[in-house]
């Protein structure tokens, strides 16, 4: 149902991945990402593809779990790879009707860009699946902090951020029983053309930003009730400090990326 | 329209590490006519055990016959269920959504494919049985309305279906004692008039021995008990072990009990009760 979306979603161990520091694990992520755009041949790709499923055995969430969190994106990686395949120049393997012909460097461009975006996913689902939303928040806001200097309101994005990861299973689970509740007065959200099925959605969204408004009311109100002013001097419960094991997963990380550039520019 | 309930159990979020049974093998019968009342603690099924009575929730494993039609199975048009089975959820005044109280109660009617005219009457007919007067109403926005006054109108969105089978989840959870006992003579008078199945969710003991024909008692997901109200609250000790407890009256009736054998204890209502007692002291001289 609604709820099974694994977007953001924390799967709870005890692994060395899921004890790495919040930031270390942010930058791997993000060094990682731009590293899948680097790498353009087989081995440069295949190295990501084994590092990634390398940290996924280590943190010994369940590889379905992974799986799930890409099938809403089924679709766009099905698109991206057709038009790709389509759109390629140069040598050509078949020639289709209406002229369209699949080109060797289309199909290879096709198939690195499906790769690159399912290790995209499994990549950044591993970093929220093995981080708990406020030391990711916590990270973000820690990496963000030399930026205050040009005034970039680190806490507050990071406080937001927080607040609004905090809130997505609540307001599933109240889109689900609103859902519910007009189901139950007859409503229908699967039959009629779209101009009815849009308007059938009326119900559900009313109630659902009505109580949206309402949470961020309470929630604000219970913030102020309990003092809270902004990021100035706060301290935190859990201070973030780097160990051994960040030290060597940054070690593992220069010598991924060695590889990838090495690969790309040097051979 | 009967309602057989066999084997049902439920789990949330199966496979995942945090899966939770919300109902484990709940088997029992409701007959035609029947004002059945449900109580367990919180957390005990209660609210998913409802929704599988009309189909927004399927069952894990086990079956549910409504009517002589099969529910759980594939092949089964849940809409027209669901026409028949108004439920009434836990503060349901969070489903309103129309501009004006009229339209938003129109809701479930319109849905039924009724003309114009039996929407009108129907609205008209459930606003006054849930106590709001249909003229000072009609043009308000639900949400200008107090609490109380929101829960009235999302019930008489229900009661407008006219459905053969009424489910109340703890209507009166929050209300004021007015409106407490002006919604439970809506389900009261509803019963009377019409003869359909009503079910009542609720914490009150009172209201469940006051009005109920039968008892149902869910304890962790499971169904531990049911019977005649006096059935159900003769047992005080395994009432009060899975945290639940007697009505006021009885509770009363057992601590005279305790202390003067010759008085009766299993006496649920306060007329009775003041009957007993006079007995007793007449007995006494
Ligand atoms: N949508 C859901 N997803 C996951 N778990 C749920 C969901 N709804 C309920 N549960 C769990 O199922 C169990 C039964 O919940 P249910 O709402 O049926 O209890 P209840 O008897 O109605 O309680 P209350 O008296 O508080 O209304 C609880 O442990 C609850 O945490
Ligand atoms: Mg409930």
């Amino acid at each position: 149902m609604i709820r099974d979306i694994t977007l953001g979603q924390y799967y709870p161990g005890e692994s060395i991945v899921h004890r790495l520091d919040p930031r270390i694990k942010i930058i791997a992520t993000i060094a990682y990402i731009v590293a899948l755009f680097i790498a353009d041949s087989f081995i440069g790709i295949a190295t990501a593809a084994a590092a990634v499923f390398f940290a996924i055995a280590v943190s010994r969430v369940p590889i379905s779990f992974l799986l799930r969190g890409l099938k809403p994106i089924f679709f766009i990686i099905i698109f991206t790879f057709v038009l790709n395949l389509f759109m390629g120049s140069g040598e050509v393997l078949v020639t289709l009707f209406w002229g369209l012909k699949i080109t060797k460097n289309g199909l290879t461009t096709a198939v690195f860009m499906a790769v690159r975006l399912i290790l995209l996913i499994m990549g950044s689902s591993l970093l929220t699946l093995t981080t708990k939303p406020i030391s990711l928040t916590d990270g973000i806001e820690s990496l963000l902090r030399p930026l205050k200097i040009f005034k970039v309101p680190a806490h507050e994005l990071a406080m937001m951020m927080t607040i609004a990861l905090r809130f997505i299973p609540t307001l599933l689970e109240e889109t689900d029983k609103i859902m519910k509740a007009q189901q139950a007065r007859g409503a229908d959200f699967e039959s009629g053309n779209i101009f009815h099925r849009a308007k059938s959605l009326i119900p559900i969204l009313v109630p659902l930003f009505i109580s949206a408004f309402r949470i961020a009311q309470e929630l604000a109100m219970a913030m102020e009730a309990r003092c809270y002013h902004g990021g100035d001097n706060r301290t935190r419960m859990n201070g973030m400090k780097l160990a051994g094991r960040d030290f060597a997963m940054l070690v593992l990380l220069l010598l991924f990326l060695g590889i990838i550039i090495g690969e790309r520019y040097f051979l | 329209m009967g309602i057989i309930v066999k084997n049902i159990t439920h789990i949330y979020s199966e496979g995942l590490p945090h899966e939770s049974v919300a109902l484990d093998d709940v088997s029992f019968t409701i007959e035609d006519g029947q004002f059945v009342g449900i109580i367990g603690h919180t957390g005990s099924g209660k609210s998913t055990l409802l929704q599988h009575l009309n189909g927004l929730l399927k069952p894990k494993s086990g079956s549910i016959v409504i009517g002589g039609v099969d529910i759980t199975s594939p092949d089964c048009r849940l809409r027209d269920i669901r026409k028949k089975i108004g439920l009434v959820f836990q503060y349901p005044e969070y489903q309103l959504f129309e501009e004006t109280v009229e339209k938003d109660v129109a809701f479930g009617p319109r849905n039924l494919g009724l003309s114009e005219e039996d929407i009108a009457l129907r609205v008209r007919e459930a606003l006054a049985l849930v106590g709001l007067p249909y003229e000072e109403i009609k043009e308000k926005s639900p949400f200008e309305l107090s609490g109380g006054q929101k829960r009235r109108v999302a019930i008489a969105g229900v009661v407008a279906m006219k459905p053969e089978v009424l489910i109340l989840d703890e209507p009166t959870a929050g209300l004021d004692p007015k409106a407490h006992k002006d919604i439970l003579a809506m389900a009261e008078k509803i019963h009377m008039h019409e003869h359909n199945i009503t079910v009542l969710v609720s914490h009150n003991m009172a209201d469940i021995a006051r009005l109920c024909d039968k008892v149902l008692v869910m304890d962790k997901g499971k169904l531990v008990f049911s019977g005649s109200p006096q059935q159900v609250f003769s047992d005080e000790k395994r009432l009060t072990e899975i945290g639940l407890s007697l009505p006021p009256v009885a509770e009363f009736m057992h601590r005279l009990h305790d202390k003067k054998k010759s008085i009766r204890p299993d006496i649920l209502e306060i007329e009775a009760a003041c009957d007993e007692i006079c007995r007793f002291l007449g007995e006494k001289g």
